[in-house]
C-alpha cells in the first residue's frame, strides 16, 4: 500500500552503516581496541561494536518511522486524514502503518547485516540471529513513539525527546563501550534502558554467546515496550483520526 | 425514517473535550436537518460556524456528542466503515500524497476501499477524464495547480461511486476561473444523480450549487430554505448601496436610517445599505434629502444580505 520513493531510503540503510562501521569501528577500534579486549568480552572492537550499532540503527529507524513519519502523516501531509475517510478504521490504519514500519526495519536491518558480513565483522551464521533481535529493538521504539507522535500537530515537537532522551540513550546503551566499564551508579540506569537490552541481545546473538534464558528475558523486556506502545496507540489513534 | 431521506439529524451536537486547560468546546449546538436523495444541500456560514465539524460527523469520522444522526439509514457510531464505503469525502484540505503521481493517488485510495486492482484501473480512466487531468496522469501532485489538486481530490472521492458526496469548502482559495471549472464539474455530478452536501462561506457558491441550504452561525442553524426562499422571506428584493466621504459617513448614515427609507438601513463600516423592494425609488429619496453619495448602486439582494441580517456580521471578515 505504501509506495514511496525508495532511492533515499536505500542510501540511508546501506551507505550509513558502511560509513559508520568504517569510521568508528576501524578508527576507534585502533584507539581503544589494543590491550582492552578483555573488557570487550575478548573480541575485536569491530566485532563488539557492529552488533551494537545494528541495534542502535534499528532504534534510529524505529524513531524516524514511528516519530517523524507518523507525526507528519497525522499532520500536514494528511495521509491519515485521507485514509480515515475510507472504510478503514483507525486501528486498521495503525496496524497498516506498523506493518510498514516492520517492513522498513526488516529491510534496513538486513542491509546492515549484509554489510557486517561483507566487512567480515560477523562471526559466522550467528549474525543472522541478530536480525530479528534488531527488528524487535526497532519496534520497541517505533510503537510507543508512534502512539505519542500521532497526537502531535507538528513533527518539530519530537525534537526535545530526541535531544534529551534518545541521544543520551544512544551514547549510554553499550553500543560504543561495554556497560560494565561505566561507574557503578550509572550502570544500573544504563542496564535498564531499552536500547541496552537491544544492544546486548543483538551482540550476544551475533557473537553466538547468548543463552536461551538471556534471549528470552531480553526479548520479553522489548516486547513489553511494543505491546505497551500498541495498547496506547489503540487509544490515541482513534482520538486523533476521529476527533 | 422514510427511505427517501438519506440523512436525518435531530439535536445533533459536537462538543470537543477539554484539552490542556482549554474548556470543552461546543462546535455544533443541537441542529436539525434532513436531506433527500438527489438533492444538493449546503451549509453556509463563516469560519468557525461548525460546518466542518458537522461534515465530519456526517462522514462518520467524528463521533456524535449527542442527538441523533442517521446516514443512509445507518448509525455512524456502529456502522462507520459501511457508511464510509458508500459516501465520498472531499476534506477541507486536500490531503493528497504529494510525492505520488495523480494516478497513484487515485490507485492507493481505491485500495483503501478494498477495490480490485482491475476495477480501480478501469475507474481511473473515467475519473481522469472527469477531472480533466488526463495529461497530468503521471505527473507528481506536487506539480499541480490548486485547482487541479482540488479536481483530483474530487475525482479521488468518487473512486467508490458514492451515493452521497460531501464537499467541505470545495473552492476556497481558488481563483475565479478555477472555481467556475469546478462548479461546472459539480453540476455534472448533480445531473448524474449524486447527492451533494457542500459547505461554503461564499454566498455565490451556495446560490449557484445548492437546491436547499441552511445558514449556520456559532454552531446553530439560523435559517433554512432554498436560496430564493431565504432571500424572499428574510429580505427585500433589492439593495441600494451608498458610499459617502469617510468623515461624513457615520453622520449621513444616521440621517438615512432616521429617514426610514425602504424597509431597513444598515450602516456598515464602508457603506450604507438600504433594503427596499424598489432600490431606484429609495435612491430618488436620498437625492431628495439633498445628499450626494460618491457612488450609488442598486442590486438584487443576495444570501450575503440574509446572513448579515440574521447575524449582524458579514460572511467573510
Ligand atoms: N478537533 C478539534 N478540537 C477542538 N476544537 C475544534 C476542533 N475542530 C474544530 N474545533 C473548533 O470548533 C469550531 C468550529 O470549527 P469548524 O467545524 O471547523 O468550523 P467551520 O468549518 O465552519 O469553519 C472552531 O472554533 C474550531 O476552533
Ligand atoms: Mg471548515
Amino acid at each position: 500500500m505504501y509506495r514511496r520513493t525508495w532511492r533515499a531510503t536505500i542510501v540511508i540503510s546501506v551507505v550509513n552503516p558502511v560509513l559508520f562501521l568504517l569510521g568508528i569501528g576501524v578508527g576507534l577500534g585502533h584507539i581503544v581496541g589494543h590491550g582492552h579486549s578483555s573488557l570487550l568480552h575478548g573480541v575485536s572492537y569491530s566485532a563488539f561494536f557492529a552488533p551494537g550499532l545494528l541495534a542502535a540503527s534499528a532504534m534510529q529507524t524505529g524513531w524516524i518511522e514511528g516519530g517523524f513519519r507518523v507525526a507528519s502523516a497525522a499532520g500536514w501531509i494528511g495521509a491519515y486524514r485521507s485514509a480515515a475517510t475510507t472504510p478503514l478504521e483507525p486501528r486498521e490504519i495503525l496496524a497498516g502503518h506498523l506493518l510498514f514500519m516492520l517492513f522498513r526495519l526488516v529491510t534496513s536491518s538486513a542491509a546492515f547485516v549484509v554489510v557486517m558480513a561483507v566487512f567480515g565483522v560477523a562471526s559466522g551464521w550467528w549474525v543472522l540471529a541478530a536480525l530479528p533481535a534488531a527488528v524487535l529493538t526497532g519496534l520497541a521504539f517505533a510503537a510507543p513513539v508512534a502512539s505519542w507522535a500521532v497526537t502531535l500537530s507538528s513533527p518539530r515537537q519530537l525534537q526535545p525527546f530526541f535531544r534529551f532522551v534518545l541521544m543520551p540513550m544512544y551514547l549510554f546503551s553499550g553500543t560504543f563501550f561495554a556497560l560494565h566499564q561505566l561507574p557503578v551508579a550509572l550502570r544500573a540506569i544504563a542496564y535498564a534502558l531499552p536500547l541496552s537490552e537491544g544492544v546486548a541481545l543483538c551482540r550476544s546473538l551475533a557473537l553466538g554467546t547468548a543463552s536461551l534464558f538471556e534471549v528470552a528475558w531480553r526479548s520479553a523486556y522489548l516486547l513489553v515496550f511494543i505491546v505497551g506502545g500498541v495498547a496506547v496507540a489503540r487509544v490515541t489513534y482513534p482520538r486523533r483520526l476521529h476527533p | 425514517m422514510s427511505d427517501r431521506l438519506l440523512v436525518e439529524a435531530r439535536g445533533l451536537t459536537k462538543t470537543y473535550p477539554a484539552r490542556n486547560g482549554t474548556p470543552p468546546f461546543h462546535a455544533v449546538k443541537g441542529i436539525d436537518f434532513e436531506l433527500a436523495r438527489g438533492e444538493a444541500f449546503g451549509f453556509l456560514g463563516p469560519n468557525g460556524a461548525g460546518k466542518s465539524s458537522t461534515m465530519r460527523m456526517l462522514a462518520a469520522i467524528s463521533p456524535v456528542s449527542s442527538g441523533s444522526l442517521s446516514v443512509l439509514g445507518l448509525d455512524p457510531a456502529g456502522d462507520g466503515p459501511e457508511i464510509r464505503a458508500r459516501i465520498g469525502v472531499v476534506p477541507q484540505d486536500d490531503c493528497l500524497d504529494r510525492e505520488l503521481t495523480v494516478r497513484e493517488n487515485l490507485y492507493v485510495y481505491g485500495r483503501y476501499f478494498g477495490l480490485k486492482k482491475q476495477m480501480i484501473n478501469e475507474r481511473i480512466v473515467g475519473l481522469l477524464a472527469f477531472a480533466q487531468l488526463e495529461e497530468k496522469a503521471d505527473a507528481q501532485v506536487e506539480m499541480l495547480s490548486g485547482g487541479m489538486r482540488r479536481r483530483l481530490t474530487i475525482a479521488r472521492s468518487l473512486i467508490n461511486e458514492p451515493e452521497i458526496l460531501l464537499l467541505d469548502e470545495p473552492t476556497t482559495g481558488l481563483d475565479p476561473q478555477a472555481r467556475h471549472v469546478l462548479w461546472e464539474r459539480l453540476y455534472r455530478l448533480k445531473h448524474d444523480g449524486v447527492t451533494l452536501i457542500i459547505t461554503t462561506h461564499y454566498m455565490d457558491e451556495a446560490e449557484q450549487l445548492c437546491d436547499r441550504l441552511v445558514v449556520m452561525d456559532g454552531g446553530k442553524i439560523v435559517a433554512v430554505g432554498s436560496p430564493r426562499e431565504l432571500i424572499e422571506t428574510n429580505i427585500t428584493r433589492e439593495v441600494l448601496e451608498l458610499r459617502f466621504p469617510v468623515n461624513a459617513h457615520a453622520q449621513i448614515g444616521e440621517r438615512i436610517r432616521d429617514a426610514a427609507l425602504g424597509e431597513r438601513t444598515e450602516v456598515l463600516p464602508d457603506r450604507v445599505a438600504v433594503y427596499a423592494d424598489d432600490g431606484e425609488e429609495a435612491l430618488a429619496q436620498v437625492h431628495a434629502m439633498s445628499l450626494e453619495p460618491i457612488t450609488a448602486l442598486v442590486r438584487r439582494a443576495t444570501l450575503e444580505d440574509v446572513f448579515l441580517k440574521l447575524t449582524g456580521r458579514s460572511l467573510i471578515d
